[in-house]
């Protein structure tokens, strides 16, 4: 029991230096991991779409798969994890931590760009490294899911025309007859330039247990 | 320039003083003549007087509406040099402005007659600034933000009240301030009427500086909630000023301390109701729109005195009118209506900045009002300006613990320096009972010092501060959509994972907040009509068509004349006839390939046409102008509607349409459809169109284009459409053959080739494949050598001058981007399936050439 605990902190250590967030959090998330996998060591799909308010999101799917997509794990591999244990759980997890007032600069412009390069490859299904027109429609496709009728045809007509402006801004003196074939994720990152992320790709994970909590009162 | 720019200064200026000494030296030798006159009158009627000099009768709205029109005139000197408001803002010119004017007034009553008083203030000048900033407040950022704005707002204020009355106090009692009657509570009254920042003063220095967008917020947020905070502090310290430092017990701070969230809470909660009134008054006028915009300043403006009666805090309540309404007024109101509301809140509120900031400097031209303390006042301003920067990094400091992005240090430096002072404090100051504080002069005349510090001084200085600090700006530039889908995709996704980690965040909170709202709110505070077009999708959608409209006829206007709708028409007809083939069986390869064609896209005229093509289309228009004005002649002979009346404009109270005959509509209707019927039949049996216009000297194009102008002469007239009155004329007049012009000229956009060499290409299969034009195959090798060569005219370096046409990847190249200009399109074609149309283009038929280069002449 005890050598169980204090390989679990030691495996926590890890974890936090590895994704950044504090002990506390990892035991929380690790709760959640547990509650979510019912028991079990890994997760899949199905586990996650279970979670009953994810079920209005209308991009769940692509949050999901994000989950499994070992884009994400920055190990280099590309793919799909039929499972995924804690770390990997962990890994996506940490796409959203916030900075700490003493992050730098530098550290500060690598979460941006990580944090991109997730973003990204949520849009770029089959991994080649490029959103296509037929991709990024699908994106706003699901995201307008939820708006019914109209949603399906201004879908492909949203797609369609920030696609183009994507390759207007992108390539300003691309010849005329240059396919655009996707956005590439230098694009992507010029782009999204002037967006701010801080607030908008940002969780404040909890030192709080609220997860506990809620359950212990079901 | 600068020179100039200045004596016209000085003359608008001289022509200010002297409408205004004109106005009071009339007003004053009205007051002295009139009773005489009237007397004059009363004894001796000796007949009818024709013409009455009444000056008095008309004195108070006259001298109001000449004050109005005097404000303007000040804004419009202000603002014609460019080169004077880069520098210094709007806000500290007005108030100079009004120095001088002040002056004028001065030098001609020798008394102050004019000034701001509070009543005028918080009455007429006040509740419509405060109405534009709710009803234009960005709610989701100030609801995100509200935490540490309300922080600010109260903590803050309470801190600088605190602050400055007691350290005031206490330099009295170390003797700085020289002998004046000043108690601790009287001080402490001050420090309250100090403390708050200034909603007006930000405004008016933020705007012109474009911070970004989260301390901007945190600014104008605390400006406009620390009002309840002030309102409190005031009247509470007022009344304890009144009793005397012995009745206060701690009862009566208890009840000070009860009063603040009375006060703050009841306000915004008449705001509230008020809102929801409007939202639902505006249901209901549908039948009355034209008075509609009127309620929203009538139930704005009773929520400020509803809340002022019931001694509520007034801002806190028509804020929170305008934040609340704000969705649903503009969703249940009529555009229009929407429009006027939006710019009749704009100038007012713009008109009541500029008549304050100008009140604030003529006030200050009076010498009842200087009762100089160096001691006093130099305090005063040193402890305003230091306790903001110590109160704003504390409660920043404290509230970085728990913010999500922590605001540095140049934030928080702008923030303290923002800490304007404004009109609300003098209105304050001027309110402070004679009897009761001996030093008011003193105190009105060391907050006017403050506020011109503050204004002036802080104001133009915060613009080379913001640019020193590298503070970061707001983006000037609009959105790009792939942003706004991104910030949508970013909603959803926060939500997502927060609910997959099993926290209740904001984002959870907030996106219950949107269900409720969705099912809820909007279901009790909306049309049923306006429930559905305020739907995000369709807003986005309705904007992407609004643009793609405007960039149309935008660019049409550039190329001069009628031309656009002739050519453009040309390339619809074109497209509905894919469109039509879609429908058709017999080819499917085309139909489902026009499933990509016909892309809606309003961007894909959206970059400006560059100088070169420019040049070219000039050329062009030269050669062509004159067998263009006959054609156009010719053609609006014969197709266009001759109106049986002239409209007429009525006059009427309640609607300013110019009226429209039933009748006419349905007969256009009637003739469009009859002229396509019989275009329809003629493209069917295989003859020419009846019509035959002259040719004109555009030959070079039509010879280029055999199989575009062919299979367009057949085939497009059951376009099944009806959006141009023009349409068969033009395709039966053989204008198609200019059709490529339009994108050649405006070629070096090189987007806007892609449409057409796609259009392009499917009219080449079309020739091929499905129904050999007559001129079809033939022209085809003819137009590849053509094409090679006209493209490297256009393009020397672009590509090789040895790829042939025939080389597949060009032709991959064009697949996905093949987008019209028009995204009504993509409805007809909404079912294309674009895997479908993927694994076709991999057997598609060799390839025209890049589309051939209009040559001019």
């Amino acid at each position: 029991m005890g050598a169980a605990q204090t390989r679990a902190e030691h495996n926590y250590h890890e974890l936090s230096d590895k994704t950044g967030f504090s002990l506390e959090q990892i035991n929380i998330l690790h709760k959640r991991f547990k509650q979510l996998s019912g028991e079990a060591d890994t997760i899949s799909k199905e586990n996650l779409k279970s979670i009953p308010a994810l079920s209005d999101n209308p991009i769940k799917n692509q949050i999901i798969e994000a989950f499994f997509d070992k884009r994400n794990q920055h190990n280099g591999e590309v793919g799909v994890y039929d499972e995924i244990g804690f770390e990997e759980f962990l890994m996506v997890m940490s796409h959203f931590r916030p900075p700490s007032l003493r992050t730098s600069e530098e550290e500060k412009k690598a979460m941006r760009k990580d944090k991109l390069q997730f973003l990204f490859n949520m849009h770029d299904t089959d991994s080649d490294g490029k959103i296509t027109l037929e991709e990024y429609r699908k994106v706003v496709e699901e995201l307008l899911s939820r708006s019914g009728a109209i949603g399906l045809e201004a879908a492909k007509a949203i797609a369609d025309a920030a696609m183009l402006e994507v390759a207007s801004s992108s390539m300003p003196d691309m010849p005329a007859d240059y396919f655009y074939e996707g956005i590439t994720f230098e694009h992507f990152e010029q782009i999204l330039n002037g967006l701010e992320m801080e607030s908008r790709m940002h969780i404040r994970f909890l030192d709080i247990d609220t997860v506990t909590m809620r359950c212990d009162r079901q | 320039m600068l020179r100039r720019g200045r004596r016209k200064t000085w003359l608008l200026g001289t022509f200010l003083c002297l409408v205004l000494v004109s106005g009071v030296e009339a007003g004053a030798k009205s007051e002295h003549s009139h009773g005489g006159h009237q007397q004059q009158n009363a004894s001796e009627i000796t007949g009818i007087p024709i013409v009455k000099f009444k000056w008095h009768h008309v004195e108070m709205p006259y001298t109001v509406a000449l004050w109005v029109l005097v404000a303007g005139v000040c804004k419009l000197v202000i603002e014609a040099n460019h080169h004077v408001t880069t520098v210094i803002p709007e806000s500290a010119l007005l108030i100079c402005f009004g120095f001088i004017l002040g002056g004028i007034v001065w030098g001609a009553d020798k008394v102050q007659t004019f000034s701001l008083t509070p009543t005028v203030f918080f009455f007429y000048l006040l509740p419509q600034i405060i109405l534009d900033a709710g009803y234009f407040m960005p709610n989701k950022l100030f609801f995100s933000n509200l935490g540490g704005i309300l922080i600010h707002a109260v903590i803050g204020t309470c801190w600088n009240a605190a602050t400055v009355g007691l350290s005031l106090w206490g330099c009295h009692m170390g003797g700085a301030m020289g002998d004046i009657d000043i108690g601790l509570l009287q001080y402490l009254l001050f420090g309250s009427l100090l403390a708050a920042v200034d909603p007006v003063a930000v405004i008016a220095v933020f705007e012109e500086v474009h911070v970004n967008e989260v301390l901007f917020i945190m600014v104008f947020g605390e400006s406009l909630l620390n009002d309840g905070v002030t309102v409190v502090l005031f009247n509470v310290f007022d009344a304890f000023v009144s009793l005397g430092g012995g009745a206060i017990d701690a009862a009566e701070i208890v009840k000070g301390i009860v009063s603040f969230f009375v006060v703050a809470f009841g306000g915004a909660l008449v705001g509230v109701i008020f809102g929801i009134l409007l939202s639902l008054l505006t249901r209901c006028t549908k039948n009355i729109q034209i008075i509609e915009p009127g309620f929203v300043f009538v139930l704005g403006y009773l929520s400020y005195l509803t809340a002022e009666m019931l001694s509520l805090s007034a801002i806190l309540s028509i804020t929170f009118c305008g934040v609340c309404c704000q969705k649903y007024i503009n969703a249940n109101m009529d555009e229009k209506s929407v429009t006027t509301v939006r710019y009749v809140m704009k100038v007012f509120a713009n008109g009541s900045e500029t008549m304050i900031f100008v009140f604030l400097g003529i006030s200050a031209i009076d010498k009842t009002i200087w009762v100089w303390n160096t001691g006093f006042i130099l305090l005063t301003l040193l402890f305003v300006f230091v306790y903001r920067f110590i109160g704003v990094f504390a409660l920043t400091w404290i509230q970085n613990k728990f913010r999500l992005v922590p605001l540095d240090f140049t934030d928080r430096i702008i923030m303290s320096y923002g800490g304007l002072r404004g009109a609300v404090a003098y209105g304050l100051a001027v309110l402070l009972d004679p009897n009761k504080i001996k030093e008011r002069p003193l105190m009105i005349g060391t907050t006017l010092i403050v506020v011109y510090f503050t204004v002036i001084l802080q104001g133009i200085t915060m613009k080379p501060l913001v640019t020193w600090l590298k503070v970061k700006r707001a983006a000037l530039s609009e959105i790009m959509l792939i942003e706004k889908v991104q910030n949508k995709v970013f909603d959803h996704m926060l939500v997502a994972i927060e609910d997959i980690s099993g926290q209740k965040g904001h984002n959870y909170m907030r996106d219950k907040w949107k269900n409720f709202e969705g099912k809820w709110l909007s279901w009790i505070l909306m049309k049923p009509s306006a429930r559905k077009k305020h739907d995000y999708v369709f807003n986005v959608f309705h904007k992407l068509n609004l643009k793609d409209a405007l960039d149309y006829v935008a660019e049409g206007e550039c190329k001069g004349s009628l031309e656009f709708v002739r050519n453009e028409t040309a390339y619809i007809d074109f497209k509905k006839k894919f469109g039509d083939d879609f429908s058709d069986i017999s080819m499917p390869e085309i139909g489902i390939d026009m499933g990509d064609t016909t892309i809606a896209n309003p961007y894909a005229r959206r970059d400006t046409v560059p100088s070169v093509s420019l040049e070219m289309h000039e050329q062009t228009m030269n050669g062509l102008r004159e067998s263009e004005d006959i054609n156009t002649h010719h053609l609006l002979q014969q197709h266009l509607y001759k109106g049986r009346k002239q409209h007429r404009h009525r006059y009427s109270r309640s609607h300013f349409d110019v009226n429209q005959d039933e009748d006419e509509v349905q007969e256009i209707f009637q003739r469009t459809m009859r002229n396509r019927l019989e275009s329809f039949k003629s493209a069917k049996m295989g003859v020419a169109p009846p019509k035959t216009i002259t040719k004109h000297p555009k030959k070079d194009t039509q010879q280029k284009m055999p199989n575009g102008k062919s299979t367009d002469k057949t085939r497009s007239y059951h376009s099944g459409d009806e959006d141009f009155e023009f349409s068969e004329g033009d395709s039966a007049s053989g204008y198609t053959g200019s059709f490529p012009r339009v994108t050649y000229t405006a070629g070096a956009s090189h987007l806007q080739s892609n449409p057409v060499r796609s259009l392009f290409q499917l009219v080449l299969r079309t020739g091929l494949h499905a129904r050999p034009g007559p001129h079809g195959p033939g022209a085809d090798p003819a137009l590849a050598g053509r094409g090679g060569a006209g493209q490297r005219h256009r393009r020397p370096v672009a590509e090789s001058p040895g790829r042939t046409a025939l080389d597949p990847s060009n032709l991959r190249r064009l697949a996905p981007l093949r987008i019209s200009t028009r995204s009504s399109d993509s409805f007809t074609l909404a079912g294309v399936d674009p895997a479908a149309s993927s694994r076709d283009r991999d057997d598609l038929p060799p390839p025209p050439s890049p589309p051939p280069t209009y040559k001019p002449n």
